[in-house]
């Protein structure tokens, strides 16, 4: 249940967010979501902002498997190398 | 378009591949319960790239799909009311409920709106203060925030003409539900945007009881397949847990503003799901200090009596049981032009997806 | 449970083809309407006549990008000029709601006249009917148009001349304009720059056929996207079709609004895209001759005619995944999940 799109906040005017998908802009409610700026990225879900997305978080989880990646490999060397 | 194309990769995707063909040659298989995966999975194509081994579920995700049709007869019911106008998000006007549709009840002269939100229904109510307007509350928890959020600002703004008529139910009951009804289920793909607002903990005893793995999953081609990858792994390692694949979004402790908004408009009740029956605090009744907003209570309406129609068993393929096209209706008297069942209306559901997967 | 017509039944899917199939070909048929091609193909002594008709109740009726009066014009040039015909004279009929804006009136006809113009075709006759108030939503016009063609274009219409090996083409970024219809109908208070593709086609089809390209087949892909006309396609000529989806253009504003929405940018109307199959050999020359072309400047091979799946349109997504391109069975409605 679960059409969320990753939309920028480009401004912020009480509980409505001024927001933009790929050139496409959404004044959405802000009344379930705190702690939000300008230029955060948020899930849209039915005109409602609920949740932030984390930049860090996202790179990890792309990153997560390069290295899992990576430290196979070493395993995989290592018991070659015996 | 940020957060999307970088999960959409095609170098990640090949390498998560050839690393889930990697972890066991088990059968298993693996439901997801959202109706977004299940539309996600089609439209990647992911079940053809997936080893043969690892077979994808179909579970109870979609909101259009689990909607009884007493539901639909009833809203059917308010729609032929004169002075009512229905607002509702898209695929419900076409889930065949008795007799007729909301489709049909609109080309007959009802008004029937859809709404991208809760807020669009409240500006219709304010528009027209000499008309009732009722909202279709369907969804699962990533949803009835807004909905409740709706009903606050409907007292807030004092508004008298405006009813939501609640199907609201949430996820973990018919998780556990369909395991206890002996569904082979090896791992759970959990809805991402539900966990967004509940957070990890609300499928616990998922793991704990059944020894069944809960990967909480983003949307993207990436997200799906690694999910997948974490619950091979779990299923390897004979360690079964809840995991957030979709950290970027879902926090284990969810999104509490928007459970306090729920938890302020809505209590639990028992509720009906197609294919499962009723489950015990499986639903969202609106509470009583809102019953001016419920339009159960405030606007009395004669429902038909509900007709199931002979032969249709969306009710087993919403449990995994069986498959579209073990059904007589499928593809004959059941199509996506003429669907009899409401897995065959929505596009989440299995029978359209297969429908048009599959032909 | 249907015996009222649905609004799915003029979305150009499945319910649309079922009417035209169990009603109106049912009591109208005979073997020119059973050829089922955008427009009619008349043989009158030794000159060969395409003749077309359409009828515009596009809301609103003023949209990024144009107006119903420019779209009226282009869809009935751009239906001649697929079929392989030279647009010549269209007719324009008209029917008016009580109380409408003369002004407005005024500027939607004079688009009208200036897309004739620039696409050499001459409005010849027509009609005007004024219904009561609540009668018409503002405005509805319905085009007749006549174009000639020569006898070697007349095997486009059909199709019936692709073989595995041919390739796909397009003109351009899919589903602007559905999408700016979508946003200027103010649902959900999206806000964008998205712009209708309306346009006349016909003189850069003309280009592609002047310089001897062996075109095998063309549609303009209005009313159901690319998908639906990919997807009769492959059921009407048994043939076997393989798009990439990673070739399809989609401009960034309108995939922005389909992920909103949960559309899928092949479903969406266009109106000024066109779907060319042409001899693998002649492709790349198409492209480069589109090219030249104002309205084809994104022009680019999408897919394949091939041997396999005959009948079946399929996709290959962006990530190597494979899904079938199924005709669109109502109108496609804005998902929640």
């Amino acid at each position: 249940m679960c059409l969320s799109i990753p939309s920028k906040i480009i401004s912020i005017n009480g509980d409505k967010a001024l927001v933009s998908v790929g050139g496409t802009e959404y004044e959405a409610s802000l009344q379930l979501l705190d702690d939000v700026k300008v230029d955060d990225y948020v899930l849209i879900h039915t005109g409602f902002a609920i949740q932030k997305i984390s930049e860090e978080e996202a790179n990890e989880t792309l990153r997560l498997f390069n290295e899992l990646e990576d430290i196979e490999k070493k395993i995989d060397r290592e018991v070659e190398g015996k | 378009m940020k957060y999307i194309d970088e999960f959409r990769d095609k170098v990640l995707v090949d390498q998560l591949l050839e690393k889930i063909s990697s972890v066991t040659s088990k059968e298993i298989a693996l439901m997801e319960v959202c109706g977004g995966h299940t539309w996600a999975i089609q439209k990647f194509g992911i079940p053809f790239l997936l080893p043969e081994n690892i077979k994808l579920l179909s579970g109870p995700g979609c909101p259009v799909c689990v909607t009884s049709k007493k539901f639909i007869d009833q809203a059917v019911a308010y729609s032929r009311l004169k002075d009512v106008i229905i607002t509702t998000y898209g695929d419900l006007i076409r889930v065949p409920g008795s007799t007729s549709s909301l489709n049909v009840e609109k080309s007959r002269g009802a008004d029937v709106r859809i709404v991208y939100s809760v807020l669009d229904a409240l500006q219709i109510a304010k528009e027209n203060p000499s008309k009732r307007v009722v909202f279709l509350g369907i969804g699962f928890e990533t949803t009835a925030p807004s909905s409740a959020a709706g009903i606050h600002n409907a007292l807030k703004e004092k508004l008298t003409n405006f009813f939501v008529f609640s199907s609201h139910k949430i996820m973990p009951p018919a998780m556990a539900a369909l395991i206890d009804e002996g569904v082979t289920i090896n791992g759970y793909i959990a809805p991402g945007h539900v966990s967004v607002i509940t957070g990890s903990h609300i499928y616990e005893g998922i793991p704990s009881k059944y020894g069944v793995g809960c990967v909480i999953s983003g949307f993207e081609p990436v997200d799906i397949l690694q999910s997948i990858y974490m619950l091979c792994k779990q299923i390897q390692e004979n360690d079964y847990r809840v995991e957030i694949q979709y950290k970027r979004v879902v926090k284990p402790e969810g999104n509490v503003k928007a459970q306090e908004m729920m938890a302020e408009v809505f209590t639990l009740r028992d509720d009906w799901w197609r294919g499962l029956g009723t489950l015990k605090d499986s639903g969202l009744a609106i509470k009583e200090k809102y019953s001016n907003f419920d339009a159960e209570k405030m606007i009395p309406v004669e429902v038909e009596e509900t007709k199931e129609e002979k032969g249709c068993i969306c009710g087993e393929i919403l449990k995994g049981l069986k498959k579209p096209n073990d059904c007589r209706l499928f593809a004959k008297v059941c199509t996506t032009s003429n669907p009899v069942g409401a897995c065959m209306v929505s596009h989440e559901g299995a029978c359209n997806a297969y429908f048009r997967f599959n032909k | 449970m249907e015996n009222n017509i649905l609004l799915g039944h003029g979305s150009g899917g499945k319910l649309t083809h079922t009417l035209i199939k169990d009603l109106f070909v049912k009591y109208f048929d005979n073997h020119i309407l059973s050829q089922q091609t955008d427009s009619a193909l008349l043989q009158t002594g030794s000159s060969n006549i395409a003749f077309t008709t359409d009828s515009y109740v596009v809301d609103p009726i003023f949209f990024p990008g144009g107006n119903i009066g420019k779209l009226a014009v282009c869809g009935t040039v751009n239906d001649l000029a697929v079929s392989g015909a030279i647009p010549k004279y269209i007719s324009a009929s008209f029917i008016i709601e009580e109380g409408f804006s003369l002004k407005e009136l005024d500027i939607i006809v004079s688009s009208m006249a200036a897309e004739a113009k620039k696409a050499g075709v001459l409005i010849v006759t027509g009609d005007t009917k004024v219904v009561n108030k609540g009668q018409c939503d503002k405005l509805f016009i319905n085009t007749a148009g006549i174009g000639i063609l020569d006898a070697n274009q007349l095997k486009i219409s059909s199709g019936k001349c692709i073989m595995a090996g041919d390739k796909i083409i397009i003109n351009g970024a899919i589903a602007d304009h559905g999408m700016a219809i979508m946003a200027s109908r103010n649902f959900g208070n999206f806000k964008s720059d998205i712009k209708s593709d309306c346009a006349c086609l016909n003189h850069m089809i003309k280009e592609i056929i002047d310089a001897g390209c062996n075109v095998k087949f063309m549609r303009d892909a209005t009313r159901g996207g690319i998908a639906t006309i990919l997807s009769e396609l492959s059921e009407n000529n048994e043939i076997g079709i393989e798009i990439d989806e990673s070739k399809v253009p989609v401009n960034e504003n309108v995939r922005g609004m389909c992920e909103l929405l949960g559309f899928d940018p092949f479903y969406v109307a266009n109106e000024g895209k066109i779907i060319i199959v042409a001899s693998a050999v002649d492709a790349e020359k198409v492209v480069a001759l589109m090219k030249k072309n104002e309205f084809g400047k994104e022009s680019s091979i999408i897919g394949d005619i091939v041997d396999s799946h005959r009948g079946k349109a399929i996709l290959k997504t962006g990530i190597g995944g494979s899904r079938i391109i199924d005709m669109l069975a109502g109108e496609q409605l804005p998902r929640i999940c």
